[in-house]
């Protein structure tokens, strides 16, 4: 096919997604900001209070983390979603599709956006965290590692949302039905250590509490599941989606007739 | 000569099982000025769709200067630049975003492709539009946009389906002109039109498409030639009795209105005379109807008969 590494296009897919989330800032970049507030306010100061500590820290220093962790998630996803369900449904996929542009430099393109998107949201949402609570890094590079792997993997998530959506509808059916319970019950407000042995099983079926350990050992050096199996876990997820996504978009599913 | 442009024996079926190229050959030479015509539904853009790779074909092999649609994809690519039928650009960013966007995914510069820009935008007269939002450019504009992104990458084949759609005639002339003068550059162009007018003023080659098959590939000289009988239709002051003409088949409508067939080398020097000789005044004349029209549903008509009588 194509030159696979199309350099000139991937960079003008990527400023081309970039351009776009930074256009529309107030949306974008916003609302992760003062939803994450609310969060410190509600669950960390009034709440957090009264529980006291868990896994050694304060209940606030303890959130923080899988909440900043949430919001790389959900924007990642969001980002790669409705941008590319736009793209085919204004049809302006097309003008990637006529040009030599190859799969991986369309999944790369878009995925990149929605990375840079969730890592400035993640700027944000830490900084508005650093007035609320001493910010304390134990591991800096394992958390730098697990945003990008993250962001990567719910970016190509909301990419393969995309190919299937036929409308605006299908790209926010799975974010409220699929990824909001996992993320709640991904171990963003407590320990699993506090759960019966059972669910504690149960919920490391859930992708999410590996990032989401993975990225508070990274802060606070607790975790309950040890953060290199966690970061083999990432990886995984990523080989697969990516395989999966570019599977899709080479047949043209949802894209050509 | 080298061909532009090469199918043949192309299928397309698409999901829910609409056949709508039925093993459709063509050619275009290098540079042709191809006028691609047909009845809605007919399988053009179709047609167009598999070319600029947007539709995957069911059958058959496309060859786009030698390289072949298969196994050799980017290099189809690199020639084409492709006006589609409908909008198709992201309504929220600027005419300059979509055009320098565009030259990027072909590999272009960012230096490059906003010279371009400049150059191509002018000549199409947008470039006081290049910060608008496109939804904000009315449908001409659109449509001229859309042609300023499709050259961009200074293709070698330009295709364009239904450029003219809902141009007005000022703006289409203008088009016309603007392509006449692309084409003498050496850009080789295949078009759709509904207008026969259009494909007439333009065009030196024409394939007539109908249900997914050609149905007449020929020269627009070879097929004007063909348009040896034209009817008149004459306003004559009122009278009493029958005229007569000799030589000519003649229709009287009422008492002061006459349809004349007339074969091209006869002329119409003789209608008069016969006419003025009995004493009628004729008050004004016309074409009964665009006679490339009516070639075309003739065409079509005929196409149709002789595939049932194969079925
Ligand atoms: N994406 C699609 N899925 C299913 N059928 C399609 C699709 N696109 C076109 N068709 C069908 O294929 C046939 C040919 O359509 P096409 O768009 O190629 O015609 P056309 O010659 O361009 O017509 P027009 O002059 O109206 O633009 C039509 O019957 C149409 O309904
Ligand atoms: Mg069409």
């Amino acid at each position: 096919m194509s030159n696979p590494m199309n350099l000139t296009a991937l960079r003008t897919i990527w400023i081309k997604e970039c351009t776009r989330f930074l256009r529309i800032w107030v949306q974008t970049l916003v609302p992760p900001a003062i939803t994450m507030t609310l969060y410190f306010i509600i669950f960390g100061n009034l709440i957090g209070q009264r529980i006291g500590e868990m896994d050694g820290v304060s209940y606030m220093e303890f959130i923080v983390p899988g909440l900043i962790m949430m919001s790389v998630i959900t924007n990642a996803y969001s980002n790669v979603a409705s941008s590319f369900f736009s793209a085919k449904f204004q049809r302006n996929i097309e003008e990637m599709l006529v040009a030599p542009v190859s799969t991986l430099t369309i999944i790369l393109g878009y995925v990149g956006g929605g990375v840079a998107r969730s890592l400035i949201v993640a700027v944000v949402v830490t900084i508005v965290a650093s007035f609320f609570v001493p910010l304390n890094i134990q591991h800096f590079w394992l958390i730098v590692v697990t945003v990008v792997l993250t962001a990567t993997l719910f970016a190509l998530a909301g990419l393969i949302n995309a190919v299937f959506a036929k409308t605006f509808d299908d790209i926010s059916i799975i974010p409220t039905f699929v990824l909001t319970p996992l993320t709640y019950l991904g171990g963003v407000f407590y320990s699993i250590s506090l759960l019966p042995e059972f669910w504690q099983v149960v919920s490391k079926a859930n992708p999410i509490i590996y990032m989401v350990n993975a990225f508070r050992y990274g802060f606070i050096g607790v975790s309950d599941i040890n953060a290199y199996v966690a970061l083999g876990v990432l990886v995984l997820f990523n080989i697969a989606f990516g395989a999966l996504a570019w599977l899709l978009l080479n047949r043209g599913i949802g894209i050509r007739s | 000569m080298t061909k532009a442009l090469e199918i043949s024996g192309l299928k397309k079926t698409y999901r829910g099982g609409l056949q709508a190229l039925k093993g459709l050959d063509l050619t275009v030479n290098e540079g042709d000025f191809y006028a691609l015509l047909g009845p809605n539904g007919a399988g053009k853009s179709t047609t167009i769709g598999v070319v600029s790779s947007l539709v995957n074909k069911t059958e058959g092999s496309v060859k786009v200067f030698g390289y072949d649609l298969d196994s050799q994809l980017a290099d189809v690519k690199r020639c084409i630049g492709l006006v589609p039928q409908e909008f198709n650009f992201n309504q929220f960013e600027t005419v300059l975003q979509i055009v320098v966007n565009q030259a990027g995914y072909y590999g272009v510069s960012r230096t490059l492709a906003k010279e371009r820009a400049e150059k191509y935008l002018t000549q199409l007269g947008l470039w006081e539009k290049r910060n608008d939002p496109a939804r904000t450019l009315s449908g001409g504009m659109k449509r001229r946009l859309m042609i300023a992104r499709a050259l961009l990458h200074e293709p070698k084949l330009l295709i364009l389906d239904e450029p003219t759609a809902g141009v007005d005639i000022e703006l289409r002339r203008s088009m016309w002109d603007y392509l006449t003068q692309i084409n003498g550059q050496g850009i080789t162009i295949i078009l759709t039109t509904h207008y026969l007018e259009e494909a007439e003023t333009l065009c030196r080659n024409i394939g007539i498409i109908d249900k997914g098959r050609i149905i007449e590939n020929t020269s627009m000289k070879a097929l004007l030639s063909k348009l040896n009988i034209e009817t008149f239709v004459l306003d004559l002051d009122p009278y009493d009795g029958h005229p007569t003409l000799d030589g000519f088949t003649m229709r009287e409508l009422d008492n002061h209105t006459l349809e004349v067939d007339v074969p091209k080398e006869r002329g119409l020097n003789r209608v008069f005379e016969q006419l003025s000789a009995q004493g009628l005044k004729v008050l004004s004349m016309r074409n009964k109807a665009n006679r490339l029209e009516e070639l075309f549903v003739d065409l079509v008509e005929q196409g149709r008969n002789q595939k049932e009588s194969v079925e």
